[in-house]
């Protein structure tokens, strides 16, 4: 069902603070292999970046979020090589569904009073350090209690661990790779027209379809690029927002990390071709105000094509099972009706557990996305809407997007945001 | 003292603290699948918990279940990403319905029981048998020992079982 009104919500209660905080600033390091720097040099860069978008000083943000799995460097430390006195800091433990979850808890706890504006990062090097594949120091840990009955199998990296649900998806519903190797085929040409992009090469399905195969479903093409980067997001009331430089993205509606029944072991209640999102729908969808329908971009994380494609099902877009024609039917593209990820995601433009495609939805609701399209002489781009090749990826009329943030099969977290009024 | 074993090259340990894997891997050890099952409940549950997932009772007891089920979804690796494993390309990670407790308490649950296909003398399956195993493949457990009190569960096909004519494959071989 879609809450497609918002007559059934209480906008007056605390509960719900739609409109009231808002994205003001945003962030990023360049994506790359081989960072020759440390994550606390990456995160400080990104921040300052971010603080320099919103138009901040270091006085002005005092507040800290980030996430990591042991692979990062923690907030007290940026914090003081920027100079910012913090009032608030956490650093929690989390890869993909953080970003969103995360902008939650910032919201929360600029409500309760315990600070003004909350700087989020993601610092990591991904593809140098602690990658993100899984090859390495993570698949050389040792093999302890909980662990034994997946890591002793050979059942340990991302894409061995969420391929039953992919399978089971093809298996339930007919879903094809090809229908899904749309998904790299359209994340790879919104990523040619983004010059920050790791890969900007267009691929066609068959492209994918025809790459080596990692683990099935799953070919080399359907997988994420890994990469070294830091990505920051500055949050703050509404009313600060609109002071800053940029138009705010003003956050409608989280669900964070929302859970299947077992997350400890999430395939033991099924359908495990369905995922999180299932349930986070009926929180984003009624406190956001809107439904699918009214979203202009979509953020589905793209860790592996059929991650995007699973979660634009189980959220709505598409009637349950119907996500492989929703894929490839052209919607996902730019010029589509709804386009997704359109940095080319992680799946071309950098891995970031979910950080840039919040970015680029900020971007997106600004009117100002990076693209290659030429800056007019007041400064802003001068957007064609031609994406051809090494052209435009900005959306026209941009004024809502989604989020739709993974961690795994069993876990998720979304962000609905609009234009500014 | 922790109970450790080298398996496939990689170092397991169960922690002296961990009453609940030791109990589950001594089980197996010993040749006999057991499950925890809560004593209010009656329900079985996998892996090892501390409490009921359908009603967070904290008492249970281990009682054998049969080792027999049908495979509900898989992996098949093909690029290994553990060390130990790139010299078992392509191996099958299984996802089994047992058939003990399957479709309850609700209809989408089961107990999903992970492990190799391995052949009936505990080698990993070769790559012939791979392609005969499938969604709906019928499979019995087996043990491979790790370690004195410590055993793995896997999978071999159920030779005894009716199969079906054609178990659902990745289209793709």
């Amino acid at each position: 069902m879609v809450a497609s009104g918002a007559s059934d919500v209480d906008t007056s209660t605390s509960k719900h603070l739609r409109g009231k905080y808002a994205i003001c600033g945003i962030g990023e390091t360049s994506y790359r292999r081989g960072s020759d720097q440390t994550t606390r040099s990456l995160a400080t860069w990104a921040i300052k970046n971010a603080m320099d978008d919103a138009g901040m000083n270091a006085g002005d943000v005092d507040g800290m979020l980030s996430y990591s799995g042991n692979d990062s460097t923690f907030s007290t430390f940026v914090a003081g090589d920027l100079g910012i006195r913090l009032n608030f800091y956490m650093d929690v433990h989390g890869g993909g569904s953080s970003t969103e979850c995360l902008i939650g808890i910032a919201i929360g706890v600029i409500e309760a009073g315990l600070c003004k504006t909350v700087a989020i990062y993601r610092a990591m090097n991904g593809f140098s350090a602690v990658r993100i594949g899984g090859t390495g120091a993570r698949s050389a840990a040792p093999v302890t209690g909980d662990q034994i009955h997946h890591r002793a199998y050979g059942w340990q990296s991302a894409g061995q661990m969420f391929a039953p649900s992919f399978l089971r998806h093809m298996y339930d519903y007919g879903t094809t790779p090809e229908q899904v190797a749309h998904v790299k085929a359209a994340h790879s040409n919104h990523a040619s027209n983004n010059p920050k992009a790791y890969y900007k090469t267009r691929l066609t399905p068959e492209d994918v379809v025809n790459s080596r195969v990692i683990c099935k479903p799953l070919h080399l093409l359907d997988c994420c690029v890994e990469t070294d980067n830091a990505t920051c997001i500055i949050v703050t009331g509404i009313d600060r927002a609109r002071d800053c430089p940029n138009p705010p993205a003003v956050i409608q509606a989280i669900a964070g990390r929302t859970c299947k029944p077992r997350a400890d072991m999430h395939y033991q209640h099924g359908p495990i071709s369905t995922v999180a999102g299932y349930y986070a729908k009926d929180i984003l969808w009624p406190n956001a105000g809107v439904g699918p329908e009214d979203i202009d971009v979509t953020g589905a994380y793209d860790a592996f094509t059929f991650t995007a494609m699973l979660q634009l099902e189980d959220y709505g877009f598409c009637k349950k099972g119907e996500g492989g024609d929703y894929v490839s039917s052209g919607i996902i593209n730019l010029g589509g009706a709804r386009p997704n990820n359109t940095s080319g995601g992680h799946l071309c433009e950098g891995y970031t557990h979910g950080m840039s495609m919040v970015i680029e939805n900020t971007r997106q609701l600004r009117g100002e996305v990076d693209d290659f399209c030429p800056i007019g002489p007041d400064g802003k781009r001068q957007h064609t809407y031609d994406y051809a090749e090494g052209g435009c990826r900005q959306v026209k009329g941009a004024e809502l997007t989604a989020n739709l943030g993974w961690a795994n099969p069993g876990t998720g977290s979304a962000m609905v945001m609009a234009k500014d009024r | 003292m922790p109970i450790q074993g080298e398996y496939q090259g990689m170092m397991l340990t169960i922690d002296d603290l961990d009453g609940e894997n030791r109990d589950f891997f001594r089980h197996c050890a010993e040749g006999s699948f057991h499950l925890q099952r809560g004593t209010k409940s009656g329900l079985l549950r996998y892996p090892p918990t501390t409490a009921c997932p359908w009603t967070s009772e904290r008492e249970s007891e281990w009682v054998p279940v049969e080792g027999k089920g049908e495979v509900h979804s898989y992996v098949e690796v093909h690029h290994a990403i553990q060390p130990a494993f790139k010299d078992k390309v392509p191996y099958l990670v299984l996802l089994v319905d047992l058939d003990t407790q399957k479709g309850a308490p609700t209809e989408h649950e089961a107990l999903r029981v992970a492990g190799n296909l391995m052949t009936a003398d505990g080698e990993f399956a070769p790559p012939e048998m791979i392609k005969s195993v499938g969604i709906g493949t019928r499979v019995k457990m087996i043990f491979v020992q790790v370690a004195d009190g410590f055993a793995l569960p896997h999978w071999v096909i159920d030779g005894d079982a009716t199969q079906p004519e054609t178990p659902w494959r990745y289209p793709q071989e």
